[in-house]
């Protein structure tokens, strides 16, 4: 293990970009992630990189397009409002199939909403960050520890799979800090970008990237052909975490900074004889539908913690195909539980159980 | 073990300076901890807190809803706050700014007068950091040493006029007899 | 001897324009510059929204597709990755001066080091004939039925006036292909935008002045003519910056 530096998770996020070959940094400010762009502004140019900050959402993320339609590693962070304002260029990203890694440090919405921490974009980013038939690789970290191995892990699916890739944090992950280390796993090869369109050189056809098709099937073909790798991605890079599954009565999900107050809840629910455990999705998309399945067989009750008015607990119920009763707790605006109300909530299912 | 502090007060008071410098000082203790502040436009003049967990095992919530230790520099912090100090609590409250006293007779109370010690020896500016003096004293949290070494290699050299006001106020704060 | 020729960077694909169309011209000049200069083996293009979308497919350089009016964003994120490389935008009145204003004007401002070939038709094309952020006052289109009124309207945008007051821009010149003379003198112009680009002196953009016969409802003899009676008084012919003529006073 490598030292351990004390940094915020907007830092985390941006220096783990560098470490991991990433150079390119289109961005524009907005609270509470700006920090990703203050810090990039500051380390780029001392590695050869470039932060450039844009004049809007909307060109940073096409800036991202061309940086990753010509091949290169290319980033762009922002926060909720921002994160609309670039689902034009997503989509479009999606339909070239180019590799990026996008950042959303949630805030509450809608519209302007707030600036405190919120997981109610958990439907935009998993369900449609964007028009047409798509989805991204969404990553969902729960420390600073992992907003920086989760940021590497972003950057190698988006360019194994050809898929934009997206961090799904809060406000609260961004702002805090926690000691991190910025060990690298070795890495297995990742595929030469053969089809990035940074000038031929003479030396094969040209490339073009695209996402127009006039004929539809065409479109419909090349979508199945997306959807294929989405298959892929799902085998191969679902993600979670089990605590106290085994035995557990009851079996929150949650993900994020959201699973750190589950965690502080459930540890003082088993001190009061309370069987309960948490499984916390790594990966948001493809979210770990087969962990819950499994885990419906013992539990009795499925309770989801979220910073919304109740998104992902719709995933879950399909996940169990509603073979187990699912309950809802969730603050939104911006407001966060505390473990003492999660608590709470899960001493009154409790109570049900044994009636 | 689980030492959860909150520190409050105002924008500018150098709150968030100094729950920093308890969390670098947990971290190269090899203890984990997470530092969380409050942030948005009250960073500029108006409330200002941060939650600090050190532990020796691994921290849920960041967030510090009934603190073992609060440090209140306002009577805005101190009224929202001290209520939730947990039983057998620390409160430190600078007395120059809150007149107030605690009723609360199950918490151990520490009063003061930081900001007014820091004016007594020209250390404007630095009410942050004696009570941070106090707090090492208090709790025992920290090797004094290694804390204030610790602090200081975060300073650049070339000033060493901050340097040295840090070190004082540290010390003020630690030799404090309340 | 050959005296006439397809230019190399220009595929060997039918191109879909309408008849009388001015696009299949100025196609051809940016073709003609890519050869003479020899860099279409290190040229990225890209594409807009509107009738040029499938420009793409008409040229033998790299090409990308960008979304309606972010050409400029999507050209900056390659040259700036890829500063060796040459990038050229090509893009209509809609895309560039209307839901691309924003990309356009920073992209100049930055002094992105790229060359941009502005189609002003005064019309929406690809959609049917509406009204274009260059549509003329009094014109008639399909969202301007009764003519545009710039009480109503508002009025047009003259892109190469505006931009050169850019300290970012190092060459804007508004030309037209209606006539022989005008079109030797175009090719001089996008040549020298995408030498400047191989000299680095940044963001170089020209406007050509063109005609749509099928949605001003013209002949396309006549088209030239309504462009030469109506759309150079309002969007006079000229250089309107060049810090090379600055550099020789």
């Amino acid at each position: 293990m490598g030292h351990k530096v004390l940094m915020k998770g907007n830092e985390a996020i941006a220096e783990a970009a560098i470490k991991n070959g990433c150079l390119h940094f289109f961005g524009y400010p907005i609270t509470p992630q700006t920090e990703i762009s203050e810090y990039l502004a500051k380390r780029m140019p001392q590695v050869g990189g470039l932060c450039l900050q844009a004049e809007s959402e909307v060109a940073a993320i096409n800036m991202v397009m061309g940086a990753a339609a010509s091949g290169s590693r290319v980033m762009t962070s922002s926060s909720s409002p921002g994160v609309s304002l670039k689902s034009e260029g997503i989509s479009y990203i999606v339909g070239c199939d180019l590799p990026c890694v996008i950042v959303n440090i949630q805030r509450g919405g809608p519209g302007l909403g707030g600036i405190q921490p919120s997981q109610a974009d958990y439907y935009q980013a998993t369900k449609a960050n964007g028009h047409g038939d798509l989805h991204l690789f969404v990553v969902a970290p729960a420390s600073v520890q992992e907003m920086a191995s989760l940021t590497g892990l972003a950057f190698d699916v988006a360019d194994k799979y050809r898929t934009p890739a997206m961090i799904l944090a809060d406000g609260a992950l961004g702002q805090m800090m926690e000691p991190v280390n910025f060990d690298i796993e070795e890495k297995t090869a990742l595929p030469e970008k053969t089809w990035a369109t940074n000038g031929h050189g003479g030396k094969r056809k040209k490339n073009i990237v695209n996402s127009l098709y006039m004929d539809p099937l065409d479109l419909e073909n090349s979508i199945k052909a997306r959807f294929a790798r989405y298959d892929e991605i799902k085998a191969n890079e679902t993600r979670w975490e089990e605590v106290m599954v085994e035995d557990a009565d009851i079996v929150m999900v949650a993900y994020g900074i959201t699973s750190r107050i589950c965690k502080t809840a459930i540890n003082a629910a088993r001190a009061k004889g309370i069987k309960v455990g948490l499984i916390r999705p790594i990966t948001l998309w493809p979210f770990p539908s087969a962990a819950l399945k499994k885990a419906a067989e013992t539990a009795k009750h499925f309770m989801v913690c979220e910073l919304n008015m109740g998104q992902m607990v719709d995933d879950v119920k399909v996940a169990i195909d509603c073979a187990r009763p699912v309950s809802f707790y969730g603050r939104t605006g911006g407001v966060m539980p505390s473990a003492e109300e999660v608590l709470a909530e899960i001493e009154k299912i409790a109570g049900g159980l044994t009636k | 073990m689980t030492t959860k502090i909150l520190l409050a007060g105002f924008g500018g008071q150098g709150i968030l300076f100094a729950g920093k410098q308890l969390a670098k000082t947990a971290m190269y203790s090899d203890l984990q901890v997470s530092w969380l502040p409050s942030y948005g436009p009250e960073m500029r003049g108006g409330a200002a807190n941060c939650s600090v967990i050190i532990s020796d095992e691994e921290i849920g919530s960041p967030i510090v809803t009934t603190p073992d230790v609060l440090i209140a520099l306002n009577l805005p912090s101190f009224d929202k706050f001290e209520p939730t100090i947990v039983p057998g609590g620390l409160l430190i409250a600078d007395s120059t700014l809150i007149a107030k006293e605690s009723t609360r007779n199950d918490i151990r109370i520490c009063r003061l007068p930081a900001t007014g010690l820091a004016a007594e020896n020209k250390l404007e500016g630095f009410a942050n950091v004696i009570v941070l003096g106090q707090l090492l004293k208090q709790t025992g949290l920290f090797d004094y040493a290694s804390f204030l070494d610790l602090m200081i290699k975060g300073i650049p050299a070339s000033k060493s006029a901050l340097i040295e006001k840090n070190k004082r106020a540290l010390e003020i704060g630690y030799t404090y007899e309340v | 001897m050959i005296v006439f020729d397809k230019p190399k960077s220009l595929s060997n694909v039918p191109l879909h324009y309408c008849p009388g169309c001015t696009h299949g011209i100025v196609h051809r000049l940016v073709a003609e510059a890519l050869d003479a200069l020899d860099i279409t083996d290190k040229t990225v293009g890209v594409a807009p929204v509107g009738c040029s979308v499938f420009a793409y497919n008409y040229f033998e350089c790299d090409m990308i597709q960008a979304a309606h009016g972010r050409a400029p964003a999507v050209a900056t994120g390659v040259k700036r990755t890829h500063p060796d490389s040459i990038v050229f935008t090509y893009q209509g009145d809609g895309d560039l001066a209307a839901i691309g204003t924003a990309e356009t004007v920073h992209s100049a401002t930055r002094g992105e080091n790229i060359t941009i070939i502005f189609i002003n038709n005064a019309i929406y094309g690809m959609t049917g004939g509406q009204m274009a952020p260059t549509t003329l006052p009094g014109q008639v289109t399909t969202t301007s039925p009764y003519g545009r009124d710039p009480k109503i309207q508002g009025n047009p945008v003259r892109v190469c006036e505006m931009l050169s007051t850019l300290d970012g821009v190092a060459y804007a010149e508004r030309v037209s292909v209606d006539s022989p003379k005008n079109i030797n003198h175009a090719k001089k112009a996008i040549r020298k935008a995408f030498q400047n680009q191989i000299d680095g002196k940044g963001f170089s953009i020209i406007e050509v002045l063109s005609t749509c016969p099928t949605n001003w409802g013209m002949s396309p003899a006549d088209s030239l003519e309504w462009l030469r009676q109506n759309m150079m008084p309002h969007y006079p012919l000229g250089v309107y910056k060049d810090i090379d003529a600055k550099e020789e006073n």
